[in-house]
Order: C-alpha cells, then structure tokens, then sequence
C-alpha cells in the first residue's frame, strides 16, 4: 500500500517538475486577450509560424469584464485591446507599460489621425487597431419608419422588440445622447436622468434582452427589431441577413478607438511587441478587417481595401457599406470619443448599472 | 486500523481547506471590507434593495426544483421497477445531454426559445399561431417564450433534472423488496405501501435531490443570462455583475454571496429538520 502510495508520489512530482520546466525554458509565449469575434484567427497561425512565438489568445466580453479580469488578477495577459476610455482610466491607474516604438516600426503606417488623442495624448502606451462607430442597427422588415434618433431605444411603440446593450457606458451614452447632454459628462444630475430614461424604458417592457455578442445570433435570425452596436459588427450581421440597416443617429454618437496596449505586469513584453508590429502591418490590417468589417487606422491598409475587396470577391465593394465601416468625416464630426471618467462619476455609473438590474 | 484508514482522508482535508473553508474565509472577509480594505458594514446597508432579486431566485429555484421533482421521482420510481437492460439504456439517456457542454445547451435552447426560432417557425408551418389568432383575436406573429421567467426555469428544469433522478433512483433501486412484501401482507393497499413505506425509505434520495437541483439554481447566472436576457437579473447574475461585469464592486458582491449562502444553508437546514420529522412521524 505504502509503496504504491510512494510510487504515485513520485510520479505526480516528476510530472509537475516536467511542467514547469516547459514552461520556463526557451518557448517565447505571448497571452493576448481582446474582444469575441475581433481578429482574423489564420493570423494568429502565420504569426507563430512566422515567428514561433507561441499566441495564447482569449477574449473578455466588454471593457468593464477586462477591467474586472485585470483588477482581481484572474487574467495574466501581456497584450490587451480595451478602448479609448478605459485605456485612459487603465494609464491613470498606471497599469499599462510604455511601449518601445523602435521595436514597433508599423507604427508609422498609423494615420496621424488615430495618434495623440486624448486618452493617450503623448501616444506612450497605445498602438491602434480598430476604429468605428457606435450606432443602432434595424431590420427593415420590422420597422417601418427610418430610423435617424435614440428616440428608437426607448420608444414604447417597439416594446419586447429592442436589445439594448449590455454595458453601462455604451447604454448611458445612448440615453444622455437622447437627452441632448454630453457623453463624457459628469453632472450627476445628467447621468440620473439618462438612468430614468433608461429605467422607465425597461419597465415599460421595451427591451427584450440586455445582450452583447447574443446580439448576432438575435439579429442575425430576425428575433428582434432594433439594436444598438458597432459598425462592424453590423456589416457581419448583414452578411446573414440582409434586411438590416445601421444608422448613426442625428444626435450623434460615439466614436471609438480600440488600441493594442501592454500591461506593466507583462511577463513577455518582448514579444508582445512583436505581436503589436505584426499586427499593426498592412497586409495583417487588410486580412483583419476583411474579416471582421472594422475600420483600420493603417492609412495604406484603409485606402486599398476596396481594391483589396474586389481582388479577394471578383465584386466591387458596397461604398455605402465601406462608409459604415470607416465612417466619413461629416459622420465623425457628429461623435465623440469617450473620455475617461472622474472615479465618483465611474462609481455612479457602476451603482446606477446593479440598479437597473434590480 | 481504523487510524491507518483515516490516514487517507489527509489529501481530502488539506484539498477541502484549500479549496473550500479558505476561499469562504476570504468572502468574509471582503464582504466587511470597504474599496480601501477597512471594517465596514455599509456592503450590507443596501441589500435591502436588492430583496427583489433574491425572491425572484428563491421563487425560480424553489419552482424548478418542484418541477424536478415531480418529473424525476416518477422516472426514477418506474425505472427501478423495470430489468436491468432497461434501467441501463433509460441511464445513458439521461446521463446523455450532460457530455455536452452546459453552455452549449443551454445556448441551443435559445435558438430553439427565439421569437423567429425553430419552436416558433414549427408553429408557424402547422398553423397554431393562425389558430390561436382566430380563437382569441390577436394579432400575434410568435409565442414570447425567450426572456421570460418561464425560460429561465425550463433551462434550469432542463439541465439539472439528471442531478434530481440519480440520487433518488439509486436510494429507491436499493430498497428492501422485503418490505414491501411485507407490508402487503400486513394488508396496506398499494397507495399505503407507497406512503408508509417506499417514500419515507426514498426520503433521503429526495432530499439530495432537491439539494442538487435547488442550489445551483438559486445561483446560476449563465442560465438566466442567455434565456432571461438579463431584463430580470437574478442572484447570480447579480453577483457576477459585481466582479466580470458592468458594474466592479467586489465587495458588494461577497456581501450579497454571503447572505445567498446563508439563506441556503437555513433552507437547507429546515429542510432536512422536516424531512427527519417525516421520518420519525411515519415510523410511529
């Protein structure tokens, strides 16, 4: 018995020496973790072919769940993809590292356009990936109106037929827009009324669902009327059913940058690096958003991609859906980046957020 | 001998003391703790508002594990009654849905539950929706089935029904024949041999049952996420919410687990007080 015992021991010791040696030796590893449906994964391939730099790659579902995943230490990631507010909050809280641009020289593919911008002002940390607009996606077929106002959000007339969106930023935002306040605001008296346009909505039965990437299955199979999303995420959603229109509303909206960053606790920030450069490459921004319908801030990537397109399909590109995608210049004027927000106001917000669901 | 033996209980305790009494020391701890670690009650204050979310747990879980029960106790009796062939065939399948993923069914069943999903197009094709109009004058195009209460229990209905059927198949399939003839000859009619002898003696597989089936579903999140639509929050959801979701608050969230495991474990102490009275009443 005891000898079995002792055996057994020995074994399980020698397996998790074994282990750890594996890990430790020479294997490069970079963990990455951005967001559900977000990335050309056969990049993920050539990287590690190209490189043998081994990806562990995962996604968190929203901003605050990558905050909450960093803050309680559950995620040990090196590269992170958050957007423009929380990379603004991530910096103040000084959780990110100062990137080495010499080892990143895609950098300068970057249109000046995506660089310095407020929450990054001296572009120390961020290297863009993405940008686009946040808008409200309908199915014609449902809606007989055009839609053009966030009225549609909260209006009564299409109760049990509206997902609204499952984060308390993007969902305030629509309400304060409705509102005619300020998406950054921090007047407390503001924020509580967009919170009882929003309350009185749910209570009234408008939402059918709080949802984040439910929403393409929902959408997708015409389960519900109107949303509220991204822009590329609805170029997606159209690519399945066709009914679909998206709208960046009168009032205006919020644009968004998701920026590559890397965590100051990083244990492979070398290679993470690397991934950024990669990455950050035309030919890797041009396989991207082919795949994923977000706009690129590789201003050589941006500028081929119909040319791109028509090369990849034999068909010309939709210009009404390249404009969806990398929304033009009188379409931005009307949005706003988010800012990162004081902490009274982040705690308001996360208190209003647990009582709505309440 | 009996020392040697409890010898190897050592692995299980240091696991249990690791895994299970250190982290429920730790949710102590952070429910009294404030943002900047100090002693606080405050996490406390405010749980007054969520009463709501609390009943409408207890409510669902309390209605599925019903529900369980009243599907699973029939099942399981019958089953042990039949030849083994049977009762070995009858185990696979229900043992069958669970080598699947749990979110993966459960996500299945929102494809099913939608407005525009396969139950509601079924309906379409066959005209029930057409006749329901008629019948009552409405103008409806689809059953709301997704994102309301009834789907949340059906989902926790659905994937914990196995957990309610094994341990009162097992304790049932082991019983005394004997007793029962016994019984018989004592003149009970078949209604009396059920409520004097078989269910007092299934008793203890009924009661961890109902454990296995109330428990996670008084704290199941992803379930009431993905057919509740989170528009009726549960606890679970609630609790996550405060660690991976919107709203970052750990504090608030080891507050709201602790009281949910108390309650639970009142319940659970109830519970086995009355099913030990049941006991000892039929016995005398």
């Amino acid at each position: 018995m005891k000898k079995t015992l002792a055996l057994a021991m020995m074994m399980v010791t020698i397996l998790t020496l074994n282990a750890c040696g594996g890990n430790s030796s020479k294997d490069r590893v970079v963990n990455v973790c951005s967001w559900g449906e977000y990335i050309d994964e056969s990049l993920i391939d050539q990287f590690e072919e190209e490189t043998g730099i081994k990806v562990n790659y995962q996604t968190a579902e929203s901003n605050e769940a990558l905050y909450s995943l960093l803050k309680t230490g559950a995620g040990d990631y090196d590269v992170i993809v958050p957007s423009d507010y929380m990379i603004g909050r991530l910096i103040a809280e000084d959780m990110l590292a100062e990137l080495n641009y010499d080892n990143i020289p895609n950098y300068a593919l970057i249109d000046d356009q995506y660089k310095n911008l407020s929450y990054d002002p001296d572009s120390k940390y961020t290297v863009p990936y993405t940008w686009g607009t946040l808008g409200i996606i309908y199915n014609t077929t449902m809606v007989d109106e055009e839609i053009t106002s966030w009225d549609a959000m909260f209006d009564e007339k299409y109760a049990g037929q509206v997902l609204m969106i499952r984060n308390s930023r993007d969902a305030l935002a629509a309400a304060l827009l409705d509102l005619g306040y300020d998406i950054n605001t921090t007047d407390e008296a503001q924020i509580r009324e967009a919170y009882e346009l929003l309350s009185a909505a749910k209570n009234n039965g408008v939402y059918q669902a709080f949802v984040m990437d439910e929403i393409f299955q929902k959408m997708e199979g015409g389960n519900a009327a109107i949303a509220m999303y991204y822009a590329g995420d609805y170029l997606t959603m159209l690519e399945t059913n066709e009914d679909l229109r998206y709208v960046v509303p009168d009032e205006g909206s919020n644009w968004f940058v998701d920026a590559m960053c890397v965590l100051k606790n990083a244990q492979h920030k070398e290679e993470a690096e690397e991934w950024i450069n990669f990455i950050a490459g035309t030919d890797a921004n041009l396989a991207n958003m082919d795949y994923i319908w977000y706009a690129s801030p590789n201003k050589e990537a941006l500028e081929q991609y119909p040319a791109y397109y028509e090369e990849t399909y034999g068909e010309e590109l939709d210009q009404e859906n390249f404009e969806i995608m990398a929304a033009p210049a009188d379409v931005l004027d009307r949005c706003t980046l988010y800012e990162n927000l004081p902490a009274e106001t982040l705690m308001l917000y996360n208190d209003l957020w647990t009582e709505l669901g309440i | 001998m009996k020392n040697k033996l409890s010898r190897l209980t050592i692995p299980y305790v240091i696991w249990m003391a690791l895994f299970v009494v250190a982290p429920i020391i730790m949710v102590v701890i952070y429910a009294f703790s404030s943002a900047d670690g100090g002693f606080t009650l405050s996490n406390f204050a405010k749980m007054g508002t969520y009463a709501v979310v609390f009943t409408r747990s207890f409510k669902l879980a309390i209605i599925a594990t019903i529900i369980c029960l009243l599907i699973g106790y029939p099942v399981s009796y019958i089953m042990s009654k039949e030849g083994p062939r049977f009762q070995r065939i009858a185990m696979v399948l229900i043992m069958l849905p669970m080598w699947m993923n749990f979110l993966l069914r459960t996500y299945s069943w929102m494809s099913i539950l939608e407005n525009n999903g396969l139950l509601n197009q079924l309906f379409q094709k066959i005209g029930l929706i057409a006749l329901y109009n008629n019948i009552f004058g409405t103008d409806i195009q689809f059953f709301r089935m997704i994102n309301t209460q009834g789907a949340v229990v059906l989902g926790m209905v659905y994937n914990y029904l196995p957990f309610m059927i094994l341990p009162i198949y097992s304790v049932i399939v082991k019983m005394d024949n004997s007793l029962i003839e016994a019984a018989r000859d004592l003149g009970a009619n078949t209604f009396n041999v059920f409520r004097r002898v078989i269910l007092p003696l299934s008793l203890p597989g009924v009661l961890s049952g109902i454990t296995m089936v109330f428990v996670p579903s008084v704290s199941t999140f992803a379930i009431s996420k993905m057919l509740g639509g989170g528009t009726e929050l549960l606890l679970g959801d609630l609790i996550e919410q405060q660690f991976l979701g919107g709203a970052y608050n750990p504090q608030l969230g080891a507050a709201i687990s602790l009281v949910m495991m108390i309650i639970v474990v009142i319940c659970m102490v109830v519970m086995n007080r009355f099913g030990e009275g049941e006991e000892q009443a039929v016995m005398m």
